[in-house]
C-alpha cells in the first residue's frame, strides 16, 4: 500500500478504524501520505474518505459517539499522543470545508480569525498576513478596496478561496480539503485546482473529491477506498492507467459508485 | 411563496381569517375601552406628576419610572443567567443525558410555578433570607437596610419567574447556529471557550434579545411576584437606589381597583394607567426588537 515515489511521508496512517457507534466508517486503514504532493482519497459515497480526511486534524472526536484505534504520524509523531493538543494539531493541520463558510463577518475578520487565535494582536503584522493569504488565493485585487464589507457578499468562488486564505493565514503545513469544489461552476473550479497545484510547494494536500477527472488533473497520489477499507494507493497516473484491484479498475471505469 | 385560495380552502381560510380578526380586534378593543375611560385623564401632568390627594389627582410618573426600573434589574439578572444556563446545557453537557433531562425538567416546572407562588417565594427567601442575613453582617444599627422589600429583591424575584423563558429561547437560538461554523473554528485551531466567544455568540445574539425581548413581555404585566418583595402603595419619590421600594403601574392599578375607598372615584387614573401600562410594555418590546434588527443589520454590512 505504499505509494512508489523517493518522497518521504508527512503523515502515515497505521491500521486506523474509526467507528460512530454501530457504524463502522473506517476499518484498519494504513495510508502513507507523502510531503508537499497533492493526494486525493476517492471512492463512492459512504465509503470513508471524509472519515479519513477529518481524523487527520482530530476533528472526529468532537462529534459524540466517535471511536477510534489506530495510530496516526505525522513527521513521526503520533497525533494523538498526551503531549499532543488537538487546538496546536489543528492549526498545523488546516482545513478546507465542501461548502463554503465564511463566517458573518467582514473579509478582513474571517481571515484574522486564525492570527488572532495564535496571538496576533498588532494591526500592521494582520494587515501583512491577511495581504499575503489573499494574495495566495488571487483574491486581493479583487476585494482589496472593500476588506471591510462583509464576505457574504462574495460570489461563491470567492468565498471558497477566501476560506482557503482563512486557513493559510494559520500558517498550516497540511491542507485538508474535503470536495473544495463541489459547489462551484467550472470556471470558479478551474481556479481552485490552479491554487491547489500552486500551494503544494508550500503545503501538503490532502483531498476528497467524487471528480475523478479533476482527481487526474491535480493529484499525484491517488487513494481508492470502498467500504471504509483502503483497496489501493499508488501513484496517479498509474492507478488510471492501470490499477491492480478490480474494485479500482471498476471504480474509475464507471461500472460502480 | 403565495399560493392563491382555490375553492376548496374556503373554509379552512376564512375560519384561520375570522380567528385572526378577533385576535387583532380584541386588542384594540381593549385599547379603545381604556382610552375612551382615561381620555378626560390623560394629560401631560399625569405623566410627569406623582399622585396626590390621597391618590384621587394627579398622575402616575413614579409609577412609570419604577416599572421601567424593575424591567431593567429583572433583565439585567434574567438575561445574563438565563444565557449562562442555556450555553451550559447545550454547549457543555451531553444533549440527551440525564443529568441535561432533570435540568430540563426542573426548568418547565419552574416556568408552572403560579406567578404568586414567586412573590411569596421571593419574600421567604430573598427579602427575610438574604436581606435578613445582610442586615445582621452588616450590623443591626441603621436598622434594617436590606431584610425589607425593595426593588433588588422584586427584580430578582421578577426575574425567577422569567428564567424559563429566557433559557429556553437562547437554546434555540444555540441550536440555530450551523455545526459547521462550530467545526470551522475548531479546524482553524480555535478552543472551545474561543468558538464560543467569537462565533456562536456573536451569532446567537439576536436570539439572546429575543430571550430579553420575551422575558419583558412576561414580566412587565405581572403584579403577584412583587407584591411582598418590593412595590409599593404610595411612594412619591423616584427610587434612587436599590434599597428602595418603588411604585408599579401594575401594582399601582390593583391598588387603586380594590384597596381604595372610593373606586369609582379614581375610574379615570385606574383606565389612564392601564392604558399606559400596555403602551410601555408595546414601547419596550418595540425598542429590543428594533435593536435587535440593526444587529442584524450590521452582521450583514
Amino acid at each position: 500500500m505504499t505509494p512508489p515515489g523517493r518522497v518521504h511521508p508527512k503523515i502515515i496512517t497505521e491500521d486506523l478504524s474509526v467507528s460512530f457507534g454501530e457504524t463502522e466508517a473506517l476499518r484498519g486503514v494504513s495510508l502513507r501520505i507523502p510531503g508537499n504532493r497533492v493526494t486525493v482519497l476517492i471512492g463512492p459515497s459512504g465509503c470513508g474518505k471524509t472519515t479519513l480526511l477529518r481524523s487527520l486534524n482530530r476533528l472526529n472526536e468532537l462529534t459524540p459517539g466517535a471511536h477510534r484505534t489506530g495510530r496516526i504520524l505525522i513527521d513521526g509523531v503520533e497525533i494523538h499522543g498526551p503531549e499532543v493538543d488537538p487546538t496546536e494539531l489543528r492549526r498545523r493541520v488546516g482545513m478546507i470545508f465542501q461548502k463554503s463558510n465564511p463566517f458573518p463577518q467582514s473579509i478582513y475578520e474571517n481571515v484574522a480569525y486564525g492570527p488572532r487565535l495564535n496571538g496576533v494582536r498588532s494591526r500592521a503584522q494582520l494587515d501583512e498576513v491577511i495581504e499575503s493569504s489573499l494574495r495566495v488565493v488571487g483574491l486581493w485585487d479583487e476585494v482589496r478596496g472593500h476588506l471591510r464589507s462583509s464576505a457574504l457578499a462574495l460570489s461563491g468562488g470567492q468565498q471558497q478561496r477566501l476560506c482557503i486564505a482563512r486557513a493559510l493565514a494559520v500558517g498550516p503545513e497540511v491542507l485538508l480539503m474535503d470536495e473544495p469544489a463541489t459547489a462551484l461552476d467550472p470556471a470558479a473550479t478551474g481556479r481552485i485546482e490552479d491554487l491547489i497545484y500552486e500551494l503544494k510547494s508550500s503545503v501538503t494536500i490532502v483531498m476528497v473529491t467524487h471528480n475523478l477527472q479533476q482527481a487526474a488533473r491535480v493529484s499525484d497520489v491517488t487513494a481508492f477506498l470502498y467500504r471504509g477499507r483502503l483497496v489501493e494507493a499508488d501513484l496517479t497516473r498509474t492507478m488510471f492507467t492501470s490499477p491492480r484491484m478490480p474494485e479500482t479498475e471498476g471504480y474509475i471505469t464507471g461500472r460502480f459508485g | 411563496m403565495r399560493l392563491r385560495i382555490v375553492a376548496g380552502d374556503w373554509p379552512a381560510a376564512l375560519f384561520t381569517g375570522v380567528a385572526s380578526a378577533a385576535t387583532v380586534s380584541m386588542l384594540l378593543v381593549v385599547s379603545l375601552l381604556l382610552l375612551k375611560g382615561g381620555w378626560g385623564t390623560l394629560s401631560l401632568e399625569f405623566l410627569i406628576a406623582a399622585p396626590k390627594n390621597g391618590m384621587t389627582e394627579g398622575g402616575v410618573f413614579p409609577a412609570i419610572v419604577g416599572t421601567v426600573l424593575l424591567v431593567l434589574v429583572m433583565s439585567l439578572v434574567a438575561v445574563p443567567l438565563g444565557t449562562a444556563t442555556a450555553f451550559y446545557l447545550h454547549e457543555y453537557t451531553g444533549l440527551h443525558s440525564r443529568r441535561v433531562e432533570m435540568f430540563r425538567f426542573v426548568i418547565r416546572a419552574l416556568a408552572g410555578i403560579p406567578a404568586i407562588v414567586f412573590g411569596l417565594f421571593g419574600l421567604a427567601f430573598f427579602v427575610n433570607f438574604m436581606g435578613g442575613n445582610l442586615d445582621v453582617l452588616g450590623g443591626l444599627e441603621q436598622g434594617p437596610r436590606w431584610g425589607q422589600p425593595n426593588l433588588l429583591w422584586a427584580g430578582m424575584t421578577m426575574a425567577l419567574l422569567t428564567l424559563p423563558v429566557v433559557i429556553v429561547t437562547v437554546e434555540e437560538s444555540l441550536s440555530a447556529v450551523p455545526r459547521e461554523a462550530r467545526e470551522t473554528s475548531f479546524a482553524l485551531g480555535a478552543s472551545k471557550l474561543a468558538t464560543l466567544r467569537s462565533v456562536v455568540l456573536p451569532q446567537a445574539l439576536p436570539g439572546i434579545l429575543t430571550a430579553a425581548i420575551l422575558a419583558v413581555s412576561r414580566g412587565a404585566g405581572e403584579v403577584a411576584p412583587i407584591m411582598f418583595t418590593g412595590a409599593a402603595y404610595y411612594v412619591p419619590e423616584i427610587p434612587g437606589a436599590l434599597t428602595d421600594q418603588f411604585m408599579e403601574l401594575g401594582y399601582h392599578l390593583y391598588v387603586m381597583a380594590t384597596q381604595s375607598t372610593d373606586v369609582q372615584a379614581t375610574a379615570g387614573i385606574q383606565h389612564a394607567t392601564a392604558f399606559l401600562l400596555l403602551v410601555l410594555t408595546g414601547a419596550l418590546n418595540l425598542s429590543a426588537v428594533l435593536l435587535r434588527a440593526r444587529i442584524r443589520a450590521r452582521r450583514w454590512r
